[in-house]
């Protein structure tokens, strides 16, 4: 089996420790970084990710998948810089003020992630004015929200009212997610779109980026 | 009143109340706060609930503590409050029920993955959870409702504690499952059968389901295990939209 395969069943297999010294063979080996990372890193995520989506795996397994992956960017990272890793679009994201859940969020921006994603975490608890001015000063055109309370879900609104009163709606686009919200608030609360769960984020996200 | 125990025994349907989290978000709870908050600062919107679902015909009323056990609280600021949160939040139901229907003890998930996959040592957890159920139980609860979990480790933290803090009062706890082509899972892949088994082994007098988002559409609702066929179970709709 090729070391690309290995590295991606490695992911597959949560193995972090296999992964990470796969990525150091395939670098002393003089692999480029942006194929062990593209045909290697990130299809294992995109396979974990597709398990997910069918519930074959679960969050646990997702889990440890995303571990794996980290173990194998901290590798890479010093020879992707200069452009080694094409980032397919950019996206602002966080769990809404009065929101602590993280688990939600981290899942989503594993997922972004591991499919070629590059996302502004800004944590949890953010406040709707905090979601803006980080889409404006980061030059990013879509803003991911989740929450996971329905006492926290209303602040959706606030961020998509907001865009609106600055006058971003349509150049900053926003997406909604967690478990009690769902396809029909996103509609109501005027979110340009929903996402089931983290592994449906994925396509989500891509298309309103349009690089689906 | 009389015995919750030997009405499940006698296999009696008792209804529930409904959803808490909309409600108080109408009777002003803050964005930044949790609805504990309420708790503290304004109890009376806590008794008027209570007291609206004892009108609706509601057989047990639950307290606004899914969130009181002392790691959910410390993400708010609030661990040095988790005896006052939990007792004041039973005598706000308490006060509103007045001995006519029973008082449900909410107790939620810590809002933390366990170790391995986190930081958080079970011991830790199922401490937390021991804690509010000795403060819930001490304030005057009837029984004790372990609510909307997904990990079963977790679950059964709670339930373990709940039962061991205080023997005499009945313990229920639900998971929350998601249809999957395989059948039901919560989404940490526990299946129906053995979070029932789990759940029970852990020392639950109810089992049962808080619905998940899918629920409508289910067909079949999650049964209980085949340890104990016809036991009481519990379910739940699906949370209201704000």
């Amino acid at each position: 089996m090729d070391l690309l395969n290995e590295i991606a069943q490695g992911i597959e297999a949560g193995d972090d420790e296999r992964v990470r010294i796969l990525a150091e063979e395939g670098l002393a080996e003089r692999l480029p970084a942006g194929d062990l990372l593209q045909r290697g890193l990130l299809a294992g995520m995109k396979v974990v990710g597709d398990r997910f989506k069918r519930r074959d795996i679960f969050l646990p397994d997702v889990l440890l998948a995303a571990r794996a992956l980290y173990a194998g960017l901290a590798v890479l990272k010093p020879h992707l810089a200069g452009g080694g890793a094409p980032v397919l679009g950019r996206v602002v994201l966080g769990s809404v003020q009065g929101d602590l859940h993280d688990i939600g969020k981290n899942l989503v921006r594993i997922m972004l992630e591991g499919a070629g994603i590059e996302v502004v975490d800004l944590g949890h608890d953010v406040p709707a004015e905090r979601f803006v001015e980080a889409a404006v000063a980061e030059g990013v055109t879509l803003i991911g929200m989740s929450a996971l309370l329905t006492t926290t879900m209303p602040r959706m609104r606030e961020v998509v009212g907001l865009l609106r009163t600055r006058g971003f709606h349509g150049g900053i686009r926003t997406i909604v997610g967690g478990a009690p919200v769902s396809a029909e608030f996103a509609r109501e609360i005027g979110a340009d779109d929903y996402a089931f769960d983290a592994a449906h984020a994925v396509e989500r996200v891509k298309g309103l980026l349009g690089v689906a | 009143m009389e015995d919750l125990r030997a009405r499940l025994a006698r296999g009696e349907a008792l209804v529930g109340d409904g959803a808490l989290g909309t409600l108080v978000m109408e009777r002003g709870l803050p964005a930044s706060r949790p609805p504990e908050w309420l708790v503290l600062e304004k109890p009376e919107a806590l008794v008027e609930v209570a007291r609206l679902y004892v009108e609706a015909g509601a057989d047990l009323v639950t307290t606004d503590t899914f969130g009181a056990s002392r790691l959910r609280l410390a993400m708010h600021g609030l661990a040095g409050d988790v005896e006052r949160i939990n007792r004041r939040a039973v005598e706000c139901v308490r006060e509103a029920v007045g001995g006519r229907v029973y008082v449900s003890a909410s107790v939620g998930p810590t809002g933390r993955l366990l170790a391995p996959l986190g930081d958080t040592e079970p011991a830790e957890a199922e401490a937390g959870f021991a804690e509010q159920a000795a403060a819930l139980a001490a304030a005057g609860a009837d029984l004790f409702c372990v609510e909307t979990m997904t990990d079963l480790v977790e679950a059964t933290c709670a339930v373990r504690a709940a039962r061991a803090a205080v023997p005499r009062l009945p313990v229920m706890a639900t998971m929350t499952f998601e249809r999957t082509p395989r059948g039901f899972f919560t989404v940490m892949g526990v299946p129906v059968e053995r979070a029932m088994r789990g759940l029970e082994e852990a020392g639950a007098d109810v089992v049962g389901r808080t619905a998940g988002r899918e629920a409508p559409r289910c067909s079949t609702s999650p049964a209980r295990s085949s340890a104990t066929p016809g036991g009481p179970s519990s379910s739940s709709p699906t949370p209201a939209s704000p």
